[in-house]
């Protein structure tokens, strides 16, 4: 239990810590900061005074950084002086859509890694073989090749799937895809190369002399074991999925953080920026304090080791 | 009577080509406890795993007769083989450790046999699992049950595993060195436990001593042929084949005191002088705690040159850790060592450093203690002066038995013979008063072991080198010591001349440990 608390205690830690880079990067960026906020967006007096007062520019950077983290820690995220709203309105509307998709995107990466790689591990050479090379090619393609690929093969060519837009659960599929491809790619190497640790393990022998199917070993005993490092790299990986959807977004014309994303990189709009940065900064955490809790579940020996 | 399992001309071949078994045939009558004796890379784990069609995928196996419990397997299939797995023949790895699946509680592991052969009524086996348990003398078999096999003891894993292995009644155990990784009063245990069990049993151990207690019938293998077999007395007591011999004359006693061991005629080795007025390391009232647990606690000893201190102790007991503070590697918490005039335990490094060249270290797995992407040269000469490195280089390997030719070599292309000679060579070059042995023949083969030990024995003659020996092996220890150290839970609890404490020992611990090996 102790452990657990150790684990989300350090995650805490790590939040505060991109907060702050975060704020520090807005205020050491060279130029004066009511500029930097204001960006390219409509610049007059008044606005300029607002920002002053929103952001107290003439109190002591002290107070200045205690009220920003304030504010943060009370879902506060700052105004968009382009937009002229707040900007958890601006990325509230949009993070359903991404949501969705690197969630839909990320059980097609499960599935897609644990499918090859248990009905592949310690197979004959020419279907492992076979398997991994179709694996190296979506890890080392882009996203978006894959999503235009995706795009020509299944819509324009077979009109299975909408072109664009977010109507429908069948527009869902192949962006989510052209982001799962690469992944479950990369994935489906490193449980493979578990597995087949595993199955050459003695408890393995052991299992088999019990007159066990190679299946059952697999199922039963080398997955587990193989799954120790996929989850640490599975964590990581659905974080980059977040910057990945980015760029798919745009491919398939889908609404999304990514567009959010890229409009306020092009206007300067430095507060959603940061707040997209903020955004992202959490999700990484949530995603690797879930693996280090998953290690737990996992493996017996590391609670043991934890509670001692 | 039929027999259970009858071979005959058994070929097993690997991509290599390694031929591993060249051609042997046996049977096992049921009920019959059969040894299958031999060195690493004699193909008897090999023959093991082909009776349960598990010898590898990559095997080829070329029979013309395989019979096991009345199945002639010749031209079975998976699902056959499944069948007769763990029904028809239980398996028993060394090492429950990584033997057992370290992510399932043992309760788990053993109710899967259940599970695979369908044994029983499905509500009825976690009962079946408990009674399994007791059968091999697991106390709380319940509880122990629902553990991981890390949170039980080495001795209670093996037991955990037996069980598994037996859950389904097979007419046939085989038993792959079963108490290899064991302490030895445990090993005895579990030894005991295997000669209960009715079935017949295939023994696969290069451990003569513990072949000797539980065989009926011994086949001893040598590269892939069996070269002698017989009922268990005759073969250990009256060999026929000279391979035999050696490995007979190869293993440590009593009897084998200042004799070589490599040899079948058991040569004398060279003489030695032990000098007593010369102390070259002595160790006072020492203490080491880690946490609470007293690792070592109160131990003293002095090493004349010349001499030879065994320390004997089971797992635990404190000896590796007095091994790191006789080498300055730790510094005790409590006591005093001194390395000749020096003094060693709570000095600055700085001042030990121009002593150091005086004590040395031999490990058991010198594997890990090379550094890979160094050559010999350089493992050899690293702590030597510049001048005329490569001469005195040459001049070690050659003192151990290894020529120039192996300068170039790099640790993974050596044998464990020959890395345990570089670690010898290396311990050599500073030209130490002491050498501290922990452990350093228990990783190898018995003839090589044989080999190490008279290389020990030589050096030790020709430069008066003080060795002190850790060893888990009575046997080993009692061919080499002069004095013998017997530590327990950090505590030294019996000490005297070799040839009294491990004859005729007065502390009950001692004599559980003499008796556990006796033969």
């Amino acid at each position: 239990m102790t452990a657990v608390l150790k684990r989300l205690g350090g995650s805490v830690l790590v939040l505060w810590a991109a907060a702050t880079a975060a704020y520090l990067a807005l205020r050491l960026s060279p130029g004066d900061t009511v500029d930097t906020l204001v960006g390219d967006g409509p610049d007059t007096p008044q606005i300029r005074a607002a920002i002053i007062a929103d952001l107290g520019l003439d109190k002591p950077a002290v107070v200045q950084y205690l009220t920003y983290l304030w504010r943060l820690l009370h879902g506060d995220l700052g105004r968009s002086y382009v937009l002229q709203r707040p900007v958890v309105d601006v990325i509230g509307g949009q993070v359903w859509p991404t949501v969705k998709l690197t969630l839909l995107a990320s059980a097609f990466c499960v599935v897609i890694a644990l499918g090859l790689a248990v009905l592949t591990a310690g197979r004959g050479r020419w279907l492992r073989g076979f398997v991994s090379g179709v694996e190296l090619t979506v890890v080392s393609a882009p996203a978006f090749l894959i999503g235009i690929l995706l795009l020509s093969l299944f819509s324009f060519r077979l009109g299975w799937f909408p072109v664009s837009g977010d109507r429908d659960a069948a527009a869902l599929v192949l962006p989510a895809l052209s982001l799962a491809l690469p992944l479950g790619g990369l994935l489906s190497q490193v449980l493979r190369e578990g597995l087949e640790r595993a199955l050459e393990e003695p408890f393995a022998l052991t299992a088999r002399a019990r007159g066990l199917t190679s299946y059952a070993v697999v199922a039963r005993h080398a997955l587990r074991h193989a799954l120790l490092p996929t989850v640490t790299l599975a964590g990581t990986l659905i974080g980059f999925m977040l910057s990945a959807a980015v760029v798919v977004e745009r491919v398939f014309g889908r609404p999304g953080l990514g567009e959010v994303a890229t409009e306020a990189v092009g206007n300067k709009d430095i507060p959603v920026v940061l707040a997209v940065v903020m955004l992202a900064a959490a999700v990484y955490v949530a995603l690797s304090t879930l693996a280090d809790l998953a290690y737990l579940l996992i493996d017996p020996r590391l609670r043991k080791e934890a509670a001692a | 009577m039929k027999p259970l399992v009858s071979i005959v001309d058994l070929h097993v071949s690997f991509p290599g080509p390694v031929h591993a078994v060249r051609g042997i045939s046996f049977d096992i009558l049921p009920g019959e406890r059969v040894a299958l004796v031999g060195e690493s890379g004699s193909g008897k784990s090999v023959t093991a795993r082909t009776l349960v069609g598990l010898a590898g995928p990559t095997a080829s196996v070329r029979v013309q007769r395989l019979v096991v419990d009345g199945h002639d397997t010749r031209d079975f299939t998976e699902r056959h083989w499944r069948r007769l797995r763990g029904r028809g023949a239980g398996l028993v790895l060394q090492d429950a450790l990584v033997s057992l699946d370290p992510l399932r509680t043992v309760g788990r592991e053993i109710g899967e046999v259940l599970r695979t052969h369908d044994i029983g009524e499905r509500r009825a086996r976690p009962t079946r699992v408990t009674e399994l348990l007791d059968a091999v003398h697991v106390p709380e078999p319940a509880l122990r049950a629902k553990q991981y096999p890390h949170q039980l003891s080495g001795g209670l894993r093996q037991r955990a595993l037996i069980a598994s292995a037996i859950a389904a009644d097979p007419p046939l155990l085989i038993a792959d060195e079963p108490t290899t990784a064991l302490d030895v009063t445990v090993q005895a245990q579990i030894l005991r436990l295997l000669a209960e069990r009715d079935g017949a049993l295939l023994l696969v151990s290069h451990d003569l001593s513990v072949v000797s207690q539980l065989a009926d019938r011994v086949l001893v293998m040598h590269d892939g042929r069996i070269v002698e077999q017989g009922p268990t007395a005759r073969v250990l007591t009256a060999p026929e084949h000279r391979y035999t011999r050696t490995l007979l004359a190869a293993v440590p006693t009593a009897a084998s005191r200042g004799k070589r061991l490599s040899t079948v005629e058991r040569l004398p080795l060279p003489p030695r002088v032990v000098d007593t007025a010369d102390v070259v390391l002595r160790a006072d009232g020492v203490h080491k705690r880690f946490g609470t647990r007293h690792a070592v606690n109160d131990v003293s000893f002095t090493l004349a040159r010349g001499e030879t201190l065994g320390v004997v102790g089971e797992s635990g007991s404190g000896k590796t850790t007095l091994a790191r503070i006789a080498l300055a590697l730790t510094e005790p918490d409590g006591g005093t060592v001194r390395l000749g005039d020096v003094p060693w335990s709570g000095v600055r490094e700085r001042l030990r450093r121009p002593h150091r060249r005086r004590i040395q270290s031999v490990a058991q797995d010198p594997l890990s203690s090379f550094d890979p992407r160094y050559t010999v040269e350089k493992i050899v000469g690293e702590p030597l002066p510049d001048a005329d490195r490569r001469g005195r280089v040459v001049e070690l390997l050659e003192r151990v038995g290894l020529g120039v030719t192996f300068l170039r070599r790099r640790p993974r292309d050596l044998s464990g013979g020959q890395r345990q000679r570089v670690a010898i060579a290396r311990a050599l070059g500073p030209r130490p008063d002491v050498l501290v042995c922990d452990e350093p023949v228990s990783a190898l083969d018995v003839s090589i072991q044989a080999q190490i030990l008279d290389l020990l024995a030589e050096i030790q003659a020709a430069d008066g080198t003080a060795l002190l020996f850790i060893s888990h092996d009575l046997g080993v220890v009692h061919h080499l010591a002069d004095r013998v150290l017997v530590m327990k839970d950090g505590r030294v609890i019996e000490r005297g001349p070799a040839s009294r404490v491990l004859t005729s020992p007065t502390h009950e611990y001692t004599r559980e440990l003499v008796a556990a090996v006796a033969r």
